[in-house]
Formats: C-alpha cells, structure tokens, sequence
C-alpha cells in the first residue's frame, strides 16, 4: 500500500513503517524559534536540564516579529536570544535578515526534512517538501536536547487544483477559497496535500504562500511533492545539492480528495475575524480600508512586490488610505530595489519597512487605532491581531491590496488592472 | 475529583484572543502577562476566575500561533482544566505539556456559571448545576503520560526520553 508525502518523510525520519494515526519519534532536521517564542524556549531548555544542543549548526533562532525592537522588554528578549546562540553555536539571524519561514525556505529546509519551529506557520517550508510544523516553547525545547520529538502521523487531505489563474486571481485567493470551503478546522490534525497540473506549473513562491496558510484550516503540514520546480529553486539559491525528489504513492490512501478548478476563482478576502470568513473582493466593495499592509511570510515574497508595483505603477494610494510594505527577506528587499518595485511603491505613497514581520502580529509598524480597518496580505485577522481588539482585519492577495491601496475601499484588481 | 465554575466561552478563541500579540514584551515577565489572560474574550474574565475553574469553549479552542504562554497563562490563573467541543493541535500539545488537561466533550450542555465535577480517571463531567452528566474523548497515550507527569519537561526528566 502506497504513502502520503507525510507518511513517507516519516518514514523515513523514524525509521518505521508510518501510517496515518501511529505515534512514531522522528529525527529533526532543523529545530528553530523566533523572538515572540524562544525566550520561553530558551528557559524550558534550561529547566530541562539539558547543557547542549543535540545539533547546533541544525538549530536557529530568528529576530523578527519585533525588528527592530520597539521596548525594552523585547530587547531584553532579543539580548537573551543572542547570548544563548552564542553560547550553544546555534545559527542566528539578527534583525533585518527577514522572517524566519521565508529564511528557512531560503538557506535551510530541503525536501523530505522534518522540520519544527516555535511558530505556527512553520508549515510554510512544507512548498519545497519537507514536513514542517508548529510547536509550542516546551516541545521545541526538548527537540533542541533531544533532536527528535514524537508525531502523530496525520491523515492526509489531497487537494487537486487544475486549470489556469485568471488575470488578477492568484495562490492567495485559492487558498482563501479552499479555507473558506473547509473551514477553520476543517484539516486540523491532519495534512493538506497539493497535486494537479495547476500547482506543477507553480513556482516556489505560490507554493510557498499555499502552504504558508494550511494551519489556518488547522492543518499540521501543508505539503507539495519536490519537483522540477523546487530543483531549480534551491539550484537558484546555490543550493541545488540539497534537492531530491519526493513523490507521493499512486496508491497512497487520502481521508478525502477536493477538487479545485482556478479558472472559476475571482479575487478572495478573508472578512473579520475569522479566516474562514470569506467574500469576493467585488462583494465588499464599499468597504472603507485606512490601511493596506503589503508583506509576510505568505505573501512577502518578490513576486508579490512585483504584483503590487505593477498595479501601482504611475498611481497614488487613496488620500485616506496608508500603504505599508515590508519585504520578507533581505534578500528580497535587495531583489526588489534592484528591480525597481521599492521606488515604485515609494513613489506611490507607500512606507517601506525593514525585512520582517512588520505590523501583522500588532507589536509595532502600523498598530491600527480604534474601528479602523486593513486590508492585509498576511494569514491571520483575529480580533486583537494587528495590536488592537476594536480594529478590523480583512485579508486578500498583494494584487487586491494594491487595488484597495488607490481606491481606499475594497477593490477587485480587475477594475484598476 | 475536580470541582469548579464554568466560564463558557464560543467557537474559534484563538491565542490572540488569549493573550494578544501586543503583549509580547511582557512575555518575560510572567506575572504581568498572566493579568490580561482572555482579556479580547471577556476583559473580565482575569478578575472573577479562581482557582479549580474551568474554561469551557465550543469548537476549535486556541487556534492560530503556537505560543505556549497561552495555555500557561490560563494555567496561572489557576484554571483546572479546559472542556471544548474540539481544540487546535498546537494549543492541544502546549496544554498537555504544560500539565493543563483539555477534554473534548460536548459543551453544549454546560451553561455559564454552572458548577462541575471532573473525573479525569473516570473520563466523565457531571454539571451538578443542570444535572447533565457527559464522558470526555480518551486522551491519546502518550499525551496521557506525559499529563500524568505533571507536563513535557518533568516526563523527559524521568524517563530521558520519550516512551512511546
């Protein structure tokens, strides 16, 4: 009988025979936290008792989700952090090198890894292969000392996605979509696969914003086999010796098989304060936004500031409307100032952040004040999310965040396109 | 046995709705953190919760970030356990890690302000308010014993390892 891509990779991992609902012990390829989570990692290490880490040069913090930091309580936070990796040898990456799911993708996570982090949305690198999910401080500190930790081996979802985005619809109103179609915990505790002939044409960074999303259906992985596609991704990062392929059984056993048509999907939003709670961008219209923030680790990438630039190209954003943008990476800021899209959005009125999460956990760089509301390309609009619990989080792609940039109320991107 | 007051809350409590985000410099400072514990469900909550009460949510309990101080705040407000009708995985690990039981039961039969009787042994909640008596899901195994230690850290300090 054949196997998922998650019962593969654990497989592999622990070296058993991994079957949807066997409790296997895997070894971790890469363990990391980021600085809203691995102080507490850090002392449930120390609690533990353990004096190293079972794999430095495998462990990573990330400086992210307050960079620079705003107070002093987080750069406290941050000093712990820098002390502890100079202490154990572990790789860190300091403010302004980006968010860390867009640097594991980057430098760190190849096909078939199991990798854990201290933040939900570590199933980001499940676009490239690797099984990769969120853990809290205590669990990610026992992988630290232990490099393994115990799984569930999830049941998987196959989602199939055929046919050709129409202009102005892309991976984020897919996913959106499929959210909206399953619900909020309509994966939980079990994988979303992606096949079809519409994700083999996708390049990493759709992949990377699909998978990014998956644990906003509860999801535990969100994976994509390893292709062409990642071959060439990881050959363009200087890291084409970390490719193999991996490829689900034909006759893997899926709990149940969705089928997508893209070529029937318009622009998507998220309404408040679920992410299940979704509209078409045209439905909304109307809809008054004082803020659209452009970034995060799902739709931070280059492509996304290309889409953006290219909307916003020549125009201005809504006098009442603010822009926000912040690449995910520094590597994507410089990519970005190369190509041009960073003057674009300055020139039409946006302000540019430093790589990193920016506003969309609400500690800093564009807290919203009372009965305001953003439009965001990130991955989450729970009340309270963006620093204020009276405020209101819509979420669409950098195409529909652009178009509501200029009108300063929910747009179709097909109407400013 | 447990005993205690209800505070019901509805679906999808997510951690931000727990602790929020903007809270994060006082992530160090426990004691601080801990006094906005529910604050974006019920501003109330953190005053009138003593110790031995129970949360009792609907479905999806603690979806979103995977920070750990939302079950541990809820913890140090000396809740003794949470009931739901279901509960996000990461929020489910953190909890059991942190020796704070979630029990998967249908809570649709317990009102606000109800007083229980908890039977973790047995698997059952008794609502001594309406009478209502329900069994919770088994916890899996190996969640098990690590509750049964007290949380994560004090099993790997017994056994060196994970046993499953």
């Amino acid at each position: 009988m054949g196997k998922t891509l998650a019962e593969k990779i654990l497989s592999q991992k622990s070296g058993s025979e991994a079957r949807a609902g066997d409790i296997v012990i895997a070894k971790v390829d890469l363990v990391f936290a980021q600085d809203t989570t691995g102080p507490l990692t850090v002392r449930q290490f120390q609690t533990s008792g353990f004096e190293r880490l079972a794999n430095p040069p495998k462990t990573a913090l990330f400086l992210d989700h307050a960079a620079p930091s705003p107070n002093y309580g987080l750069s406290n936070d941050h000093k712990l952090l820098r002390q502890f990796a100079r202490q154990t040898g572990c790789l860190i990456y300091d403010v302004g090198n980006g968010i860390c799911h867009q640097i594991v993708a980057e430098s760190l996570a190849k096909p078939g890894d199991v990798i854990i982090g201290a933040d939900s949305h570590t199933v980001t690198a499940g676009g490239l292969g690797a099984f990769a999910t969120g853990m809290g401080s205590t669990d990610t500190a026992i992988a630290l000392g232990l490099g393994k930790t115990w799984f569930q081996v999830p049941k998987s979802i196959m989602i199939v996605v055929s046919g050709n985005f129409p202009e102005g619809v892309g991976a984020k109103d897919l996913i959106l979509h499929l959210i909206g179609q399953i619900g909020a915990d309509g994966a939980t505790y079990q994988a979303l696969e992606f096949s079809g002939d519409t994700v083999d044409n996708m390049t990493m960074s759709p992949r990377l914003t699909i998978a990014n999303m998956a644990v906003e259906a509860g999801a535990k992985a969100g994976l994509f086999a390893a292709d062409k596609t990642t071959q060439d991704y990881l050959a363009s990062l200087g890291r084409g010796n970390h490719y193999q392929s991996l490829f689900p059984d034909t006759d893997a056993i899926y709990e149940q098989t969705i089928n997508i048509d893209v070529a029937n999907l318009e622009p998507t939003v998220s309404q408040p304060h679920t992410v299940d709670n979704i509209a078409l961008a045209r439905e909304l219209k109307g809809a008054k936004i004082q803020q659209v923030f452009i970034g995060t680790c799902t739709n931070g990438r280059l492509e996304d500031l290309a889409v953006a630039a290219n909307i916003l190209k020549g125009k201005k954003c809504h006098p009442e409307t603010r822009l926000i943008v912040a690449p995910a990476s520094r590597q994507i800021m410089l990519a970005a100032i190369k190509a041009g899209y960073i003057q674009t959005l300055i020139e039409a009125g946006a302000v540019v952040l430093p790589p990193g999460c920016g506003p969309c956990i609400g500690l800093h760089q564009g807290v919203l004040g009372d009965g305001e509301s953003c439009l965001s390309t990130a991955n989450r609009n729970f009340k309270g999310r963006m620093g204020n619990p009276n405020a209101f989080i819509y979420l669409g792609s950098p195409a529909t965040a652009a178009a509501t940039a200029i009108t300063g109320e929910i747009t179709d991107p097909r109407e400013v396109m | 046995m447990l005993t205690g007051r209800a505070f019901k809350f509805g679906d999808n409590i997510s951690t931000d709705h727990i602790i929020p985000g903007r809270l994060a410099h006082l992530r160090s400072n426990l004691p601080e953190l801990a006094k906005h514990v529910m604050e974006d469900a019920d501003p109330t909550f953190a005053s009138r919760v003593k110790a031995g009460d129970f949360i009792v949510a609907g479905n999806n309990f603690g979806l979103g970030s995977s920070r750990e101080h939302a079950p541990l705040v809820i913890k140090m407000a000396g809740v003794r356990a949470i009931l739901a009708k279901s509960v996000a995985r990461i929020f489910f690990r953190n909890a059991i890690n942190l020796g704070l039981p979630v029990l998967i039961c249908n809570t649709a039969l317990i009102d606000d302000g109800d007083e229980l009787e908890v039977d973790l042994a047995a698997g059952t909640v008794k609502d001594a308010t309406n009478g209502n008596q329900l069994t919770f899901s088994k916890i899996p195994e190996v969640m098990l014993r690590i509750l049964d230690e007290g949380g994560l850290i004090p099993y790997i300090k017994k056994y060196g390892d994970f046993k499953v």
